[in-house]
């Protein structure tokens, strides 16, 4: 399988403390690729690098012909901000040179009424905007998505969904994925592979060599409790 | 009044209204304000060198322009505070070029109407600065709601901001001649605020912040030669009345 994004030996310096060191992953096309690791270990960072914010040392090499699509993560907006979803969703259409109806293809796609795309996307709920920006990431046919904790601020029953959601997409679009996730039993059943970083050297594996007992102590410090759903 | 002063004035809150809308979006109302600041050690040079005032004004906004895009660029500085020590500092030295009568009218604006070529050129500038703001409005939207959105979107988010800061102290720039340096940031900041209390999406924050701007210059040309006062803080005056009318109207 030809992979989507190579990366070798990744490191990204920030005032003066090396945040990243050494970091080095594939991510198969078609496949899920969840991050985790524990508050301030560099996940945020490492998406920072892979899309070109931020300058690092080593090498990101993205398939020729990726789009990203960039779910970024919780933003902190003004409730009275005077830009509509519908508003936000266009300027996406047109900045990616997508024909109009992709809008509301991609409010089809993630289930959100036109009559909430309406209103200021300051007074959309946690997950109403969540689904905004993934409805705004799949605008111009993305082959790559990018989410940043995409259930930070959703109450649980929405955090299932916004998952499947995710996942459902991903099939019908063809989509490879990279995640940013705290959601340990989450990662477990839908990432192909995990990279962990954290202040040990970072590890990358399929689910069921990383997500042990023992090394989730050794990544997050302390061990953490999660269950495994198996089938 | 005349109309080429009318013309140009109202060319002038139009593009204000305009810029207005992405400065106050952008949380820069203030730094804004500070920022119009910087035009006036560049007024008090050019009248030290004996050249036209305003275009002086305009050379020190845009390097104060640069200089901002530079610092907020940078990590690791406090950008507001650096704005607050460099645009005092401004205030201080123009202070001390500019004295007088000249002083008075460099802060508060002046009466008179435009010359041909300054009413030609003015129009050019709102001109340019409108078709900025309404061509670019999408990445305008995109990066501000997320510059990560906007740069996986494929736009050069630094080299946009740049160009919207030139557009805003252009804007600024237009409006010294009857505005002043102290007056001009708040016919670019009110007319927006006024809209972003009472608009709830896009088109409708443009068209509420032009209209006030514009409306509000209008008024003051005739408002002021009555009350026997200069026309650029009647416009003000008008423009926070039609801001705190705003607060009355209840939006949801």
């Amino acid at each position: 399988m030809a992979n989507a994004l190579e990366v070798r030996d990744l490191s990204v310096r920030l005032g003066g403390r090396d945040v990243l060191r050494d970091v080095t992953f594939d991510v198969a096309e078609r496949t899920a690729l969840a991050v985790i690791g524990p508050n301030g270990a560099g996940k945020t960072v490492l998406f920072g690098a892979l899309i070109g914010a931020l300058p690092y040392r080593g090498e990101v090499r993205w398939a020729p012909g990726t789009r990203i699509g960039y779910v970024p993560q919780k933003l902190d907006l003004e409730r009275d901000l005077p830009v509509s979803g519908r508003d936000f969703l266009l300027a996406k259409v047109e900045v990616s040179g997508a024909r109009r109806d992709e809008a509301i293809r991609a409010l089809d796609l993630v289930n959100l009424p036109p009559a909430v795309a309406d209103q200021p996307i300051g007074t959309f709920s946690g997950g109403q905007f969540q689904r905004l920006l993934l409805a705004a990431a799949l605008v111009g046919r993305p082959t790559v998505l990018l989410f940043d904790e995409p259930t930070a601020g959703v109450d649980e029953p929405g955090q299932e969904r916004l998952y499947e959601m995710i996942e459902r997409l991903q099939e019908a679009e063809g989509l490879t994925l990279l995640l940013i996730s705290h959601e340990l039993s989450v990662v477990y059943r839908h990432a192909t592979n995990v990279l962990c970083l954290s202040r040990a050297s970072p590890c990358f594996g399929p689910p069921e060599d990383i997500l042990t007992p023992e090394r989730i102590a050794q990544v997050y410090g302390e061990p953490l409790k999660y269950h495994h759903h198996h089938g | 009044m005349t109309w080429a002063s009318v013309t140009l004035s109202v060319a002038v809150a139009v593009a204000a209204g305009l810029v207005g809308c992405f400065a106050v979006m952008r949380r820069m109302s203030l730094a804004s304000d500070a920022m119009s600041h910087v035009a006036l050690p560049g007024i008090g040079l050019a009248l030290v060198l004996h050249l036209n005032p305003l275009l002086g004004g305009l050379a020190a906004l845009l390097a104060g322009a640069v200089l901002v895009w530079g610092l907020e660029r940078q990590t690791g500085i406090s950008t507001e505070t650096v704005i607050g020590v460099v645009f005092s500092l401004a205030l201080a030295l123009g202070s001390m070029l500019a004295t007088g009568e000249e002083l008075v009218e460099a802060l508060l604006g002046a009466p008179g109407a435009p010359g041909p070529w300054e009413l030609a050129l003015g129009l050019a500038g709102v001109a340019a600065i409108v078709a900025f703001v309404l061509t670019q409005r999408s990445r305008l939207v995109l990066a501000l709601v997320s510059r990560d959105i906007a740069r996986t979107a494929g736009i050069a988010v630094g080299r946009l901001e740049l160009l919207y800061m030139l557009a805003f102290v252009l804007t600024v720039a237009l409006g010294l001649r009857y505005l002043g340096v102290l007056l001009m940031g708040s016919l670019v900041i009110i007319p927006a605020a006024t809209a972003k209390h009472v608009a709830r999406n896009l088109h409708a924050m443009f068209a509420v912040a032009v209209g006030v701007a514009v409306a509000s210059t209008l008024l003051a040309e005739v408002v002021a030669p009555v009350l026997h006062r200069p026309t650029g803080p009647v416009i003000i005056t008008l423009a926070a009345a039609a801001f705190l009318g705003s607060l009355l109207v209840r939006r949801r």
